[in-house]
């Protein structure tokens, strides 16, 4: 369980520099959940999420993780921090062994595995990260952009966390990196019950595809939190803080505003599609 | 206007490592004053087309002309490159000066250009993409989306007639994309400027006159964006997405339902589907 308490985060405190990123936030993230983390450029969800992992520690009020408080400077950081494996914005410019393989030791290296155990991890992290046993021996720079990419938080994978948070995975990938980069995410979710993933997205579509829970940012404060359903049933108020709701959400509107009579929560095109199929049913019945 | 020729381009060609062929004999013309999307994923040949037309890479097979001139011929590079200015994706690589109107300058101070002109044109291409109040920050303390604004600004100082992008939006925010295809079609629809703007956003690529999809150094589809998009398996296949109202009509109709299969907006689609409809809403 990852808990923040009453958190604000000021960067360079004390200095004529100072600027405040984030206010009062107060989150409970439940061990399992996958969750999205969606907001424009300064809302504070980069801030946020590398409070997660103890990368920077509030400048008010406390970080839970796993019932140790991030802010106690008794906590073990190291403990934290391979509990929680955060994932940057293109992580794959951080990629710099001569394969795959060894790229993606390194992590587990450093924890005093044996070699067997190091070898299990490395081909554990391949795999959750949706790599080819082919890829291993590669140079990771002879990858496409998106395998570089999954290379990377095979990395982190392999540290076998608790947690994972990706900051903007989907950054910059081409439709098809894209798709190959949230099926794994969905995957890693299924497949680990207990896991939490945390990802940062600026895309409405995506984050309609797959997330559970959506907590929106804005200005440094969490301005919807709820399933995806409840966030996008507010498509004016995400307009007003600069996020389009996803298409069909602001179509499924139109139409409502306009007298059908449409159920609520439509936001991917087989929603609409079925509900717009049930309208004409109902009108040649009738 | 910008024409290719059974343009071909192969990397490493004539080496001793093997050769790789990127674009097999483009034949495309673009006419003066359009604006152009040319749509493709990664690894498609897209950025590899764009980059000849301003000579930064020349054919090794076939021929590439701007506005008559062969790039090919080694007297016209000059003119060539300031027929055609080009912004990259990422806007930290292209950033020299310690402010943002030195940046401007920079091109037409090295164009020799009068000290008094140059004033005029910074000023000038500032109020264009919306800059002016930042004409003396340093480019380190802008957003994505105003930096590339920025490298738009310095382009346009030279007056180019064509303005190429490749992926000017790829690592920018919602916010700042917007930002950029807002001042590109502003430039194409009120100075009349060539645009051929390269990327893999579909909604970008909506907002062009013309879509031009590549695929493995070959143009798949060439068209309006209503006829591109309308291919919606065609453009699946190929690993690119079309808009959620345009996946919607192809749902439709593959249901029997008669909805037009072109639509690219919401509004459309709104449309459509409540003449289809028709009483049933009050």
């Amino acid at each position: 369980m990852i808990k923040a308490e009453h958190v604000g985060y000021i960067y360079q405190k004390g200095t004529p520099f100072e600027h405040r990123a984030l206010y009062d936030i107060n989150l409970e993230i439940a061990d399992g959940t996958l969750a999205a983390v969606i907001g424009h450029t300064g809302s504070g969800k980069s801030t946020l999420i590398q409070h997660f992992n103890a990368l920077i520690k509030p400048t008010e009020g406390r970080v839970i993780i796993d019932g140790t408080d991030i802010t106690n400077p008794k906590t073990d950081l190291r403990l934290i921090r391979r509990a929680v494996g955060l994932v940057f914005q293109y992580p794959e410019h951080q990629l710099f062994e001569e394969t795959v393989y060894k790229d993606i030791a390194f992590g587990p290296a450093t924890m005093g595995l044996d070699k067997a155990e190091i070898d299990e991890r490395v081909r554990l992290g391949a795999r959750l990260a949706g790599l080819r046993e082919e890829h291993l021996q590669r140079s990771p720079f002879e990858l496409s952009g998106g395998q570089k990419r999954r290379a990377a938080i095979a990395g982190v994978l392999a540290m076998e966390p608790k947690a994972l948070i990706l900051d903007e995975p989907t950054a910059g990938l081409d439709p098809k990196g894209r798709d190959a980069m949230l099926s794994v995410i969905k995957k890693l979710h299924e497949e680990n019950k207990d896991m939490i993933i945390i990802f940062v997205s600026h895309s409405m579509e995506e984050v309609a595809g797959i997330a559970e829970r959506v907590i929106v940012m804005n200005e440094g404060r969490v301005e919807i939190d709820g399933t995806a359903e409840e966030v996008f049933a507010n498509a004016e108020r995400l307009r007003r803080i600069g996020l389009n709701a996803p298409q069909m959400a602001l179509l499924a509107d139109k139409l409502r505003a306009a007298g059908y009579d449409l159920p609520e929560n439509i936001y991917t095109v087989e929603q609409a599609a079925a509900a717009v199929k049930k309208l004409i049913g109902g009108n040649t019945g009738a | 206007m910008i024409e290719t020729k059974n343009l071909s381009h192969s990397y490493r060609a004539g080496s001793a490592e093997q050769e790789k062929k990127v674009l097999k004999g483009l034949n495309l013309k673009i006419e003066k004053g359009s604006f152009t999307a040319v749509l493709g994923r990664n690894g498609s040949g897209k950025s590899t087309l764009a980059k000849h037309f301003n000579a930064m890479l020349l054919p090794t097979g076939g021929k590439v002309y701007i506005n008559g001139m062969d790039t090919l011929d080694e007297k016209s590079v000059f003119d060539i490159r300031r027929t055609a200015g080009m912004v990259f994706q990422n806007p930290d690589n292209q950033m020299v000066a310690a402010i943002v109107e030195d940046e401007v300058a920079f091109a037409p101070e090295n164009l020799g250009v009068e000290p008094k002109e140059i004033r005029s044109r910074v000023r000038e291409c500032l109020e264009t993409v919306n800059m002016t109040k930042y004409a003396e920050t340093a480019p380190s303390k802008l957003s994505g989306g105003q930096k590339q604004r920025v490298a738009i600004a310095a382009v346009l100082a030279m007056k180019p007639e064509i303005l190429i992008l490749d992926e000017p939006t790829a690592m920018l925010d919602p916010m700042g994309r917007s930002e950029v295809i807002k001042t590109v079609k502003k430039l194409n629809k009120e100075q009349g400027i060539t645009v051929v703007l390269i990327t893999h956003y579909m909604e970008e690529a909506a907002a062009a006159d013309r879509v031009v999809v590549m695929d493995g150094g070959s143009i798949a589809l060439d068209g309006t964006p209503k006829q591109v998009f309308s291919n919606v398996e065609m453009i699946k296949a190929l690993g690119l997405d079309v808009p959620q109202v345009t996946l919607l009509a192809y749902e439709l109709n593959k249901a029997g339902i008669d909805i037009a299969a072109d639509v690219l907006t919401v509004d459309e689609c709104f449309t459509e589907l409540a003449g289809l409809l028709g009483g049933n809403g009050k």
